[in-house]
């Protein structure tokens, strides 16, 4: 069974609160691993971006400036300077520079509206940071890092040998 | 043949020169280069950095600064040359005459290349640069036959670098004004091709809609390959007819032609790309790197899967085959 599918039953049922909660310890970690994820923004750093799992019922705000993250429902009416729509598997792709995006675009996996400059500017920030999912957010797990680590990043090789 | 490659940021670069490049070409973060989009690109320090990686590893950097100088903006150029020949670049490529005039009166020693920008196309062009610049490499336009490079060649005294894979721009290089015309903006004189400030994405029931300043340039049906939002691929109502005025969303692929182009006398094989993710450069690059080494028949598989990252999904041979429409 698919990652996002074992994911949107539950993040569909809990209260967004919790959720949230959640998804702001992880981007904070993200923050402290790569305190210069936002460098290259320059002036777009205080655009809102929208990020669109899918297949996910939640959608994620960021504001750089902040930083900070929000989720909403994708019921919600939501306002963002730009935005991006894909699988969630193809948004973390994205996110650690396993992917191209334009490959992404031209294939229509992925969408893109709003201000195109700030959309460049953020992929080419993102771009150029060296994340690693399972290294930087395992850390989280105290004295069970390794074996998260571990975990992690056998999902994830599943998890892109599935998008391939 | 040398295989030169592109980045648009440090990490592109270190994947670039990891995957195979012999030689990465690379630019500053404003508008002295033509991928002046935003985010990308390298600051000064970035430069330094990366400069020294490759030659660690012993590998060349080329640093691009082919846009053309604005006049009464001069020193835009003239600082971003100065920074580029003291980092240590291993040659800088240029499109204006009045730029290259300036480096080589300054820095004698500095190698120079002539961008494709500088739209030098013919034996007498080529000459002229290489008499009055020293210029010792010449980046040919994507607008000619391999006959017609075999041609060039055979009348000129310095080396020849051609694109052969990556963004197909079917115009005469530094010469287009369709970005102009449409958004005020061209990549001759600010680095940029159809700029993102000008680019909107938008849904009209289950189409896409590309649109550049106030034209929309395609329509894209449900699951349908799309490709760069630029005028030169746009499709277009002419007369009775509906469809590609000038060229498909497509890429360049002239992997196919290796023996050719060797005969034909290229030192150097470019790919496009400064402004793709470092997963695209290090994809290509490798794939490239390994097409160079395998036996021509066994190229086609290998070279294959660069389709999907291609504009429109598919590739051409362009003018060097000259089966165009």
């Amino acid at each position: 069974m698919r990652l996002t599918s074992l994911l949107a039953m539950p993040l569909g049922a809990l209260p967004i609160i919790p959720v949230q909660h959640v998804a702001r310890r992880l981007f904070q970690r993200l923050l402290e691993a790569h305190p210069d994820l936002f460098d290259r923004l320059g002036e777009y750093r205080g655009c809102r971006f929208s990020f669109t799992p899918t297949d996910l019922p939640l959608i994620f705000l960021v504001e750089p400036g902040g930083p900070t993250l929000s989720l909403k429902r994708k019921r919600a009416v939501v306002s963002a300077d730009a935005g991006v729509e894909a699988p969630l598997v193809m948004l973390l792709a994205l996110l650690e520079g396993r992917c191209d995006a334009d490959a992404l675009f031209f294939s229509r996996d992925l969408q893109v509206s709003g201000d195109m400059e700030a959309i460049l500017a953020l992929r080419n920030a993102l771009d150029d940071c060296d994340i690693d999912l399972p290294r930087d957010l395992s850390q989280l797990g105290g004295p069970l890092a390794p074996l998260c680590a571990k975990f992690a990043t056998e999902v994830r090789r599943r998890a892109l040998k599935e998008m391939a | 043949m040398e295989l030169i490659c592109p980045a648009g940021t440090p990490a592109a670069f270190r994947q670039a020169v990891d995957a195979g490049a012999d030689a990465v070409y690379c630019g500053f973060r404003d508008e002295t280069n033509a991928r002046n989009f935003p985010g990308l690109n390298f600051s000064r320090e970035e430069l330094r950095e990366a400069i020294a990686y490759g030659r660690r590893n012993d590998y060349q950097t080329f640093v691009a600064l082919n846009t053309f100088m604005r006049a009464g903006d001069e020193e835009i150029w003239y600082r971003a040359a100065s920074d580029a020949v003291n980092l240590g670049a291993d040659a800088l490529i240029l499109a204006d005459f009045g730029l290259m005039a300036h480096v080589r009166e300054r820095y004698p020693e500095q190698r120079l290349h002539v961008s494709v920008q500088a739209s030098a196309s013919n034996p007498e062009a080529i000459n002229f640069l290489v008499e009055a610049f020293e210029a010792k490499r010449v980046v040919l336009p994507r607008t000619l036959t391999i006959a017609d490079i075999a041609r060039i060649k055979r009348k000129v005294s310095c080396e020849i670098e051609i694109f052969v894979f990556g963004g197909l721009c079917v115009m005469a290089e530094g010469r287009c004004s369709l970005s102009s015309y449409a958004t005020g903006k061209s990549p001759n004189m600010n680095g940029v091709c159809s700029p993102a400030s000008h680019v909107r994405y938008r849904k009209e029931g289950t189409l896409m809609l590309s649109e550049l300043g106030e034209f929309t340039i395609n329509k894209f049906g449900p699951g349908e390959a799309a490709g760069y939002p630029t005028l030169c691929k746009g499709r277009f109502d002419i007369g009775d007819a509906s469809g590609y005025a000038f060229e498909d969303p497509i890429s360049l692929d002239v992997m196919g032609e290796i023996e050719a182009l060797k005969a034909a006398g290229v030192s150097a094989l470019k790919i496009e790309g400064r402004q793709r993710g470092k997963a695209y450069v290090a994809e290509v690059v490798s794939t490239l790197r390994e097409a160079l080494s395998t036996e021509p028949a066994a190229r086609g598989p290998l070279l294959a899967r660069l389709k999907a990252m291609s504009e429109g999904q598919r590739t051409t041979a362009g003018a060097y085959e000259k089966r165009w429409r």
